[in-house]
């Protein structure tokens, strides 16, 4: 697996997906190489986190094929078809991709500490020193060595976000995903989370996808950025392209609206 | 008739042990009925349509028939299928499907209780079904239930009375044979409602406690 150094690490062929009648993302096309970090911005409802979602395998495309690493994403093939995955398969494949959501989803009835070792031991099968060690380091790593013992409940919305992003690097994915982590966040505790993903960004080369509506965040910390409208990707370049000089006029438009404000 | 203290006095260490019985079916009902809940529940959304017809229908049968016509059914019909237990754990048995029915409607409110959330962080750290079950959703389903378990554990605990109609000598049934033996009914049967009450009062106002205590606790949390 991944023999071919060109292979993307993601690709999405074709990938469709509706609500009822409403279809959300149409064919989307997309193949990110290891390393890239993907600012994914663009008008409410433009479908940035049904396209996370469906990596994340809590949604499933109606049309289309998710690959990680040229392997088959919540589907298998037998024969010439296409089937559903579950199992085995499906948790190899998925093991690759990791996701900090909107709002922390911390497990409420476990510490800083149990959160973040719960995967490693559980799922992963680290011996529990181990994954204590680790998850240790995490949350020194986020500056919340002296939280470990505390329930989410303790915590500011700020810590919680970050014991979450501590949890997911737990996982060691190879793929990252953030979904507008700082959006259910008081404006004091943005700058806080934020400076993690900064951190991890420059010191680890980690593949990431990132929902974002923080302008400034995403020219900084992305060395793609992609504007979404419609359930289309009408933009796809670099961060000083995209911002400095957009080509799509409905690009120009979202940013001209979202900068001026 | 008035009442005998000196015949009261006497029956009641016969009532007491009595008693003993009756604790263990309730027990050991509501142990069974606790699996047995959770099992239906989980049988109701395995998402596998036979399964699920099978098991709403089951316990709808079972919450729309009176417990009393379902121990005669375990205890008069099972038999003649070769399959004969104890009284006891006949008793048991119907008390455990009896409340299970019930109890699995608790459950799923329970479960329906976690939100989403919970389970997409699951499926995001990669967790198998067991692992998501058994130590991401029941252990925050369970607590707020507490309560509601409690409330079952008292009402199957007075309908243990029933349990006399298969023969099973609990309170009630060794109520009516000592009335049987002397022709006396005030003392057994006042007896009988009083060890209920002092039974099921202290239980009911400790159940109460658990639920002030679980909301104050949500209320100091999120
Ligand atoms: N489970 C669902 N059922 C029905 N409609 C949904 C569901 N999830 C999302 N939608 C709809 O799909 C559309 C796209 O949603 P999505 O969350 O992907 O947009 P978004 O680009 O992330 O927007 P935002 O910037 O507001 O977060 C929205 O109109 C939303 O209402
Ligand atoms: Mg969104």
């Amino acid at each position: 697996m991944g023999a071919d150094p060109r292979q993307p690490i993601l690709r999405m062929q074709g990938v469709s997906k509706s609500y009822g009648a409403v279809q959300i993302l149409r064919g989307i096309d997309l193949d990110v190489e290891a390393g890239q970090r993907i600012a994914l911005i663009g008008p409410s409802g433009s479908g940035k986190t049904t396209l996370l979602r469906l990596v994340m395998t809590l949604e499933t495309p109606e049309d289309g094929t998710i690959e990680v690493e040229g392997e088959l994403l919540g589907l298998r093939r037998v024969g010439d078809r296409l089937v559903k995955d579950s199992g085995a398969h499906l948790r190899s494949v998925r093991g690759k991709i990791g996701m900090v959501f909107q709002h922390f989803n911390l497990f409420p009835h476990m510490s800083a500490l149990q959160n973040i070792m719960d995967g490693p031991v559980h799922v992963r099968g680290l011996s529990k020193d181990q994954a204590r060690e680790r998850a240790l380091d995490l949350l020194a790593k986020v500056g919340l060595r002296n939280k470990a013992d505390s329930l989410p409940r303790q915590l500011s919305g700020g810590q919680q976000q970050r014991v979450a992003i501590a949890r997911a690097l737990a996982m060691e994915p190879k793929i990252m995903l953030f979904d507008e982590i700082t959006s259910a966040l008081d404006p004091e505790l943005v700058g806080e989370v934020l400076a993690i993903v900064r951190e991890l960004a420059h010191e680890t080369g980690m593949t990431m996808l990132i929902v974002t509506h923080e302008m400034g965040f995403a020219r900084e910390v992305a060395n793609r950025v992609l504007f979404m409208e419609g359930g289309h990707i009408v933009e796809d370049g670099e961060p000083e392209q995209v911002f400095g000089n957009p080509r799509s006029d409905r690009t120009k438009a979202f940013l001209g609206a979202v900068l001026h404000r | 008739m008035n009442f005998d203290f000196d015949y009261a006095l006497q029956i009641l260490p016969t009532l007491l042990r009595a008693t003993v019985i009756t604790f263990q079916a309730t027990v050991g009902g509501m142990v069974l009925a606790m699996i047995v809940g959770l099992a239906l529940e989980l049988l109701r959304r395995s998402g596998v349509k036979p399964v699920v017809y099978a098991t709403k229908g089951f316990v709808s049968f079972v919450r729309g028939t009176p417990l009393l016509i379902q121990l005669y059914f375990l205890y008069y019909v099972l038999p003649l299928y070769g399959l004969s237990l104890e009284t006891m754990e006949t008793g048991i048995l119907g008390l455990g499907l009896h409340y299970g029915a019930y109890l699995s409607e608790v459950y799923r409110a329970g479960i329906d209780g976690v939100p989403k959330g919970q389970w997409e962080a699951a499926t995001a750290l990669n967790a198998s079904r067991t692992h998501t079950w058994l130590r991401i959703i029941l252990p925050q389903a369970v607590p707020p239930m507490l309560p509601v378990f409690g409330n079952y554990l008292i009402a199957m605990f007075k309908d243990t009375p029933l349990l006399a109609t298969i023969t099973l000598l609990e309170l009630l049934g060794t109520a009516q044979a000592e009335a049987a033996i002397s022709y006396r009914y005030l003392e057994p049967y006042t007896l009988v409602g009083l060890i209920f009450l002092v039974l099921s009062w202290p239980s009911a106002s400790l159940v109460r406690l658990i639920e002030n205590r679980i909301r104050a606790e949500n209320r100091n949390g999120r």
